[in-house]
């Protein structure tokens, strides 16, 4: 079997009484794009700072390319490409100083292409980073994670805060990374959609914990959205076993199922319930059933 | 090619992709022997990973839609002809599938939709004849 990329082995992370990663494992597997999803504060930026070394782990392991990015920084971060999404960029320096300065830690930087993204996206290399327009920074601090063609590129919400164009650029060199060399792309969005699109593999964390961890396909194969009609009006919510959530009104209410499709058919024929629909269940749908408030989910809650 | 993802009714994005170039066979906008966009390409025009592209394709060249050429790219294959008949039949029997539904659900028998067909019919044929009347 190929080398794991990343892998994190049972990491807990404790922040005063916040448990942001609780017993978290999770690895990346080479040539594909991974997405990371979860809601505000379910640990993924304190997770991508255990994978740069940022943060030690005080329990479990932690290993990408195979070392400890805490005892071996320059080996690690020199193979991967990271944009914050914080996009924190020495505000002093104009964007050609940039380039020249990352290149100086990264003997496989590319000029001519970090020449042509800068063309690509409108840039004037004379330009201080801190007059940058907001779209003009992150795709500034693009250019100096994707130049050198990192084995890892690593995107904490890359979208966050930035218009359809912009994130459009964004996304097309994490496609360029991964089709021309087969190198390995890892982000962090609370965009469904745009997760939904671009990962291979996805894993859900919440609360410190991984929830859902698989590729979309299979992930996608083990969740089913049902319509469901009810001849009378439900005043309030049917409980269906074998459903993660349900919502609706009156007599037209939608389920999500994982898995436990034939004990869910069961239970809405004994309710006296019809399905008019069984599709296959969007990621958003799923996000939301497997860790929305509507409905306890078997994860605590 | 102009291929539009939804992610609204839940369908795995590399099948909207087969299937719409299987529709775009079907229905004559791609021919035997033209070429279809290299992976990153389409990849970068849907903005989806590269990989659904590979297994779109992939699964289009197991059905002998397309075929690949080495280091050439992927292209229709010739014999679409058959595929082809099976397309535009698999075609028309999800529309005759929807209308089905659809007029259960508002009460309509078949006897209703059948009436219904032909007064379509008749009212497009007539306006064929007209347009062709005027043109010629």
């Amino acid at each position: 079997m190929e080398e794991k990329v990343v892998a994190i082995e049972g990491v807990t992370r404790q922040f005063g009484l916040l448990k942001a990663l609780d017993d978290l494992t999770f690895s990346v597997d080479p040539g594909c794009v991974h997405g990371l999803v979860g809601a505000n504060g379910a640990g993924k930026t304190t997770l991508i700072k255990h994978i740069l070394g940022l943060l030690r782990a005080r329990s479990g392991s932690v290993r990408v390319f195979g070392l400890d990015p805490v005892k071996h920084p320059v080996e690690v971060l020199g193979r991967i490409g990271y944009l914050s999404e914080e996009r924190d960029l020495p505000d002093w320096m104009r964007i050609h100083e940039l380039a020249r300065y990352t290149q100086a830690y990264h003997p496989k930087w590319d000029n001519s292409y970090s020449d042509e993204l800068i063309q690509t996206f409108e840039l004037d290399p004379q330009q201080k980073i801190k007059n940058l327009s907001r779209g003009q920074r992150a795709l500034t601090g693009l250019i100096a994670a994707v130049a050198h063609r990192p084995d890892l590129l690593l995107l904490d919400e890359p979208s966050s805060g930035l218009d359809a164009i912009v994130r459009q650029d964004i996304l097309r060199e994490v496609v360029r990374a991964v089709a021309d060399e087969g190198r390995t792309a890892l982000f962090s969005s609370h965009l469904l959609d745009e997760v939904e699109r671009m990962s291979d593999v996805v894993t859900m964390i919440h609360k410190g914990k991984v929830v859902l961890h698989g590729s979309l396909d299979d992930i996608k194969d083990g969740h089913q959205h049902l319509t469901l009609r009810f001849p009378e009006e439900q005043m309030v919510r049917p409980t269906i076993a074998g459903a993660l959530s349900l919502e609706g009104f009156g007599n037209q209410w939608q389920a999500v199922c994982n898995g436990e499709l034939e004990q869910a058919k069961a239970a809405i024929q004994a309710l006296g319930a019809e399905i008019t629909e069984v599709r296959n269940a969007s990621l958003q749908e799923i996000f939301v059933a497997r860790v929305g408030r509507g409905v306890p989910t078997k994860t605590e809650g | 090619m102009n291929i539009q993802i939804s992610l609204k009714d839940g369908v795995p994005i590399y099948r909207q992709i087969v299937n719409q170039v299987k529709y775009m066979v079907a229905s004559g906008q791609l021919t035997s022997g033209m070429e279809v966009p290299p992976i990153r390409v389409l990849a970068e025009q849907l903005l989806v990973t590269p990989n659904t592209v590979v297994k779109a394709y992939r699964e289009l060249e197991t059905e002998g839609v397309v075929y690949k050429r080495r280091g050439a790219g992927t292209f229709i294959s010739e014999n679409g002809s058959p595929l082809k008949a099976a397309e535009q039949k698999r075609i028309l029997t999800e529309r005759a599938d929807t209308l089905l539904t659809e007029a259960q659900q508002m009460g309509y028998s078949l006897d209703d939709i059948t009436t219904l067909l032909n007064e379509r019919a008749a009212v497009l044929g007539k306006a064929k004849n007209k347009s062709a009347k005027e043109h010629g």
